[in-house]
């Protein structure tokens, strides 16, 4: 009897026993009907073959283990970036479990958002009745100050009009007609989460910039000396926000972070439950119009609120999620700039506490090799801090990243001598990448939780930095933007450096003398 | 402290009325329906279930798509499964239920891979069967030790009318008969996971059953005492911890429906001699067709927790002969000491600790015997996606005097436990974090939070480890600052 009361075996553990061994093997003989062992193995080592990679490589309809999700679930994430905002995602009701479910086991913190629940009928007469039922629902429930408004692809399928349905709830008496509901279409079948992102946050500027749907005049624009920053969809934002605030503290900026879910994802365990936390207030969306510019930090994840913001009259700063020295000084020189002011002391002293940390440690790290993947603008950062460090991208694949993302990144690599013969990726997905590791290996892998089955089928070191990171805990509360932030990502990857090499010297008599206690 | 009963149901009552107070007025009529306390006596639970969720109320609810993909085919191992529409609903569920399996992922199994059709614009606007039919191709490429293909439609699929049962024949026809499965679980389709079980089960009687070649395994030789596991989806290796059972009392289980589970093992199971069926939410459909079709009986069984376990092994038992029977005894009692101490470890810190439920399946009467064998008291529960059926059932499995919540929204859920304070709860990952911000010790019920199995003899061990590692963990203490009073 393999369980024992004193010490509870867990699954780990459990299935090990000879008992469970024995009841695999059986139901293998005689109920599976697997293929032949030989035929598996065959077929394995095959898969890592050039053959099979071109193979792979020519697939045109197929898409397996893509490193992207769907547009509303960026809108979801907008949403939960302004005060006391409900997230309401206009469609089927799955979704909206899902979106919440990737978040909750992400953040390891409550999502809250809602559905309008459509079903058939809705599919056949449109869904304005669950808007209008959902909106009043919504309201009076969780008393939201505003309710913005994503959709899922059934509802942009069939064609719903969020305009208009939301002007016939509010007509309706849903919501009184003062109601902040910002909206945004977001198919799924378009681009990918990130492009929600900014469907999303292009949907509440314009709400609050453009009269409100018709309701209230446009804004005028009175240029001011404030700064706006925008993150872009980023899973470490608890810890990013932190540190971008600090940074513009340290200037003394006047400034506005439009989208801050960073609290909303990080309320403590006190006996309250916080539906809402922090993030950007009605009246700080509003006062931005007036910003003499915008920092965008992330460019693929804004494409058209860039050219929104321009339209506007506002000077756009766009960065591509810049991680490490180079990255960070073109941010906070960028902020020296607009502020008019030099850079603070005290961040120069942090610029060179990471230069420090990165010349102590950069003899571990030189000519290593590299796979990653993620969103394209964390591609482009993660790229050029390894540059810095003299680390080698080796392959760079985002598969929501197209053809001018390629090439922005070809750039980057071609302008360093350890970028030559890397190479970027866009429209990929992990089982291409698994072909790129099996022919041309590497040292480590940089990516999201997914990336364990690559390590387990390549024995590729994997370095969880990307989102999805669902099988480690907390490091979304750290930063990776910033000096602060490069030297956080300069830890995750000399840890799994070290790590690897300890586990690789680890065997007594053997291996163990590079077992070294100073490295 | 503790209440009698009918102090209990006045104060459901009250609570049930104060929550309704918050919607709107014929919003308040409709949720009503779903709000009630259990009457001793009574065939169900007094309230309606299976209706369509009010829009706009933060429903725990999810879809047909996750009800087929992501419970009923998704662990057929042996076979690729196309999230087919766009991308977010296979990303979403990607490995996220625990369905456990033994295989090579990637060249003979298939589980926690994420196979999906990526939908563009110009798919929905110019219809996905002609990238459907080269999706199989590049499948049967790539993928050639696949034993079959499913295809679990996205809501698009049935709004751009695509024909997904055309493209599944002629591929079939193209590849020798390769099993080749079009299911229609459109997120879209009834009013909760459950519809999509259903899809699921139809598309195994139409697309599994009607095409399998009866004498396509001449070697696969019946005995007496074939079974088959129904219902059950590995989660954490639950099948596994059930199936040993069932294999110590005598009997062969040729199939497990569908965690760890083959195609083999699907086209085998009319073979069986009886079907041993755990989630009735999820298969009952299935069950019911093999025993009008095949003349297979069928019966329900809980293997949580040693008074339910102890139960199920005589019922199931009771369908074979004295030898089987004698076994199952001999089973029970070898268990016993095992229970005992793990009982006597637990029981004492856990005796009279009050829980709530709210989760999916048959989780939410199934569950009630385990946390009862450990002098534990369930005072609420409610069925994600349940119908009339299992409130019935629930009623063989609840107290007089039980708040009963069906398809519970996040505000009523969250009202109910700040007045109850239970010392557990028991719900999902959507519901976790709430619950425990609030301090209230969580264990998610749908994926055993990340433990398991607690399925079996070997399961309830781990179970009641993690009930009371729940409730005894220090961090409970240290919520409230100690500065403030």
């Amino acid at each position: 009897m393999p369980q024992n009361a004193d010490k509870v075996i867990d699954h780990e553990m459990l299935f090990r026993e000879p008992e469970y061994q024995s009841l695999f093997a059986s139901k293998k003989q005689h109920f599976e009907y697997n293929h032949p062992d030989a035929k598996i193995e065959e077929i394995r080592d095959w898969t890592k073959s050039k053959d099979y990679k071109d193979l792979n490589f020519a697939r045109e309809a197929l898409t397996v283990n893509p490193a992207k999700a769907c547009q509303p679930l960026g809108a979801v994430y907008v949403a939960n970036g302004f005060q006391k905002t409900m997230s309401f995602v206009h469609g089927s009701q799955g979704c909206v479990a899902y979106y919440r479910s990737h978040f909750s086991r992400h953040f390891k913190e409550p999502t809250s958002c809602v559905s309008s629940s459509m079903t058939e009928d809705a599919a056949v007469f449109g869904g304005l009745n669950n808007m209008i039922d959902g909106l009043a629902n919504t309201y009076n429930l969780y008393k939201p100050e505003m309710i913005a408004v994503s959709t899922t692809c059934m509802a942009e399928v069939i064609g719903d009009d969020l305009n208009a349905f939301i002007k016939t709830a509010k007509e309706k008496g849903s919501v009184p007609a003062e109601f902040d509901v910002p909206f945004a279409h977001t198919p799924a079948f378009v681009g990918s989460h990130v492009t929600g992102y900014d469907n999303a946050m292009l949907g509440v500027l314009q709400h609050f910039w453009d009269g409100k749907s018709g309701t209230t005049p446009a804004l005028a624009r009175v240029p001011n000396e404030s700064i706006n920053f925008i993150g872009g969809f980023d899973g470490f934002v608890v810890g990013n926000m932190k540190e971008i605030r600090r940074i513009f503290d340290l200037f003394g900026a006047d400034y506005t972070v439009l989208c801050d879910p960073s609290e909303v994802w990080n309320t403590p365990t006190d006996g309250e439950f916080r539906m809402y936390e922090g993030g950007t207030t009605k009246e700080e969306v509003e006062r931005a119009l007036h910003a003499k510019a915008t920092i965008v930090f992330q460019e693929y994840s804004c494409e058209k609120t860039i050219k929104y913001l321009r339209e506007k009259g506002q000077e756009v700063v766009v960065l591509n999620s810049p991680i490490g020295v180079a990255g960070t000084d073109a941010f906070v020189m960028a902020l020296s700039r607009l502020t008019g002011k030099p850079v603070p002391a005290a961040l120069e002293k942090e610029r060179g506490q990471l230069v420090d940390a990165m010349a102590d440690s950069q003899a571990h790290l030189h000519g290593k090799r590299y796979a990653m993947y993620g969103d394209p603008d964390m591609m482009i950062g993660l790229t050029q801090f390894l540059l810095e460090l003299g680390a080698e991208p080796a392959h760079v694949l985002a598969t929501n990243g197209d053809d001018k993302w390629a090439a922005k990144v070809q750039a980057v690599l071609d302008a360093s001598p350890y970028g030559k013969g890397c190479q970027a990726y866009p429209k990929r997905d992990l089982w291409h990448m698994r072909s790129l590791l099996n022919t041309e290996p590497v040292d480590f892998l940089i990516g999201n939780t997914y990336g364990k089955y690559l390590e387990r089928d390549t024995g590729t070191p994997l370095i969880r930095m990307v989102f999805p990171i669902f099988d480690r805990h907390h490091y979304h509360r750290y930063p990776i933007w910033g000096y602060e932030g490069g030297l956080r990502t300069l830890v995750m990857l000399l840890d799994e450096f070290f790590e690897t090499l300890d586990a690789n010297t680890i065997v007594p008599s053997k291996t163990d003398y590079s077992y070294d206690i100073i490295r | 402290m503790s209440l009698t009963v009918e102090e209990r149901k006045a104060a459901n009552k009250a609570l049930i009325d104060e929550v309704l107070k918050a919607y709107p007025e014929k919003m308040a009529k409709r949720r009503a329906k779903h709000l009630n306390t259990f009457e001793e006596g009574k065939p169900d639970c007094g309230v309606k279930s299976n209706i369509k969720s009010l829009p706009g109320v933060m429903t725990i609810r999810g879809c047909a798509y996750a009800g087929s993909k992501g419970v009923v085919w998704g662990p057929i191992k042996d076979m690729i499964h196309i999230s087919h529409g766009p991308v977010g609903c296979g990303q979403y569920s990607w490995a996220a239920r625990r369905n456990y399996y033994i295989g090579t992922t990637g060249i003979d199994t298939f589980v926690t891979m994420q196979f999906t059709s990526d939908f563009q614009e110009k798919d929905i606007v110019f219809g996905g069967d002609k990238k459907l039919d080269k999706i199989i191709d590049e499948i049967q490429q790539l993928f050639p030790l696949n034993k079959g293909i499913s295809i679990q439609s996205e809501c698009p699929i049935g709004l751009i009318g695509d024909d997904i049962e055309a493209v599944s024949k002629k591929k079939s026809r193209e590849y020798d008969g390769h099993t080749i499965v079009p299911v229609r679980c459109e997120g879209f389709r009834g009013v909760s996971q459950s519809l999509g079980h259903h899809i699921a089960n139809d598309a195994i009687r139409d697309w599994v059953f009607d095409k399998a070649d009866p004498n396509k395994r001449p070697d696969f030789v019946s005995t007496p005492y074939d079974v088959a596991i129904i219902g059950d989806y590995n989660i954490g290796g639950d099948a596994w911890s059930s199936r040993i059972l069932l294999e110590e009392m005598g009997l062969r289980v040729v199939a497990q429906w569908s965690g760890d589970g083959t195609i083999a093992e699907l086209e085998n199971t009319p073979k069986a001699k009886l079907n041993v069926l755990h989630c009735y939410r999820s298969m009952n459909y299935i069950s019911r067709h093999m025993e009008e079709k095949y003349g297979i009986p069928w019966v329900e069984y809980n293997f949580f927790g040693p008074t339910m376990i102890e139960k199920s092994l005589r019922e199931i038992a009771s369908h074979f002969d004295d030898t089987i029977k004698a076994k199952a005894e001999a089973v029970i009692a070898k268990y016993k000491p095992l229970m005992q101490a793990v009982i006597d470890k637990y029981k004492p810190r856990l005796q009279g600790k009050k829980v709530m439920l709210f989760v999916g399946g048959l989780r939410p009467r199934h569950v009630i015997g385990a946390y009862e064998d450990l002098g534990m008291d369930v005072v609420g529960t409610g069925y994600e996606f349940g119908h009339n059926d299992d409130y019935q059932r629930t009623t063989h499995y609840i107290k007089d005097g039980t708040l009963i919540y069906d398809d519970v929204t996040g505000y009523e859920f969250e009202k109910f436990v700040e007045k109850v304070q239970p010392d557990l709860i028991g719900s999902g990952i959507k519901e976790k974090y709430v619950f425990q911000k609030m301090g209230v010790p969580f264990r998610q019920m749908h994926s055993w939070d990340y433990s398991g199995p607690y399925h079996g003899y070997d399961g309830f061990a781990i179970f009641a480890r993690d009930m009371d590692m729940a409730i005894s963990s220090p961090v409970w203490g240290l919520t409230k600052a100690p500065w403030k009073n």
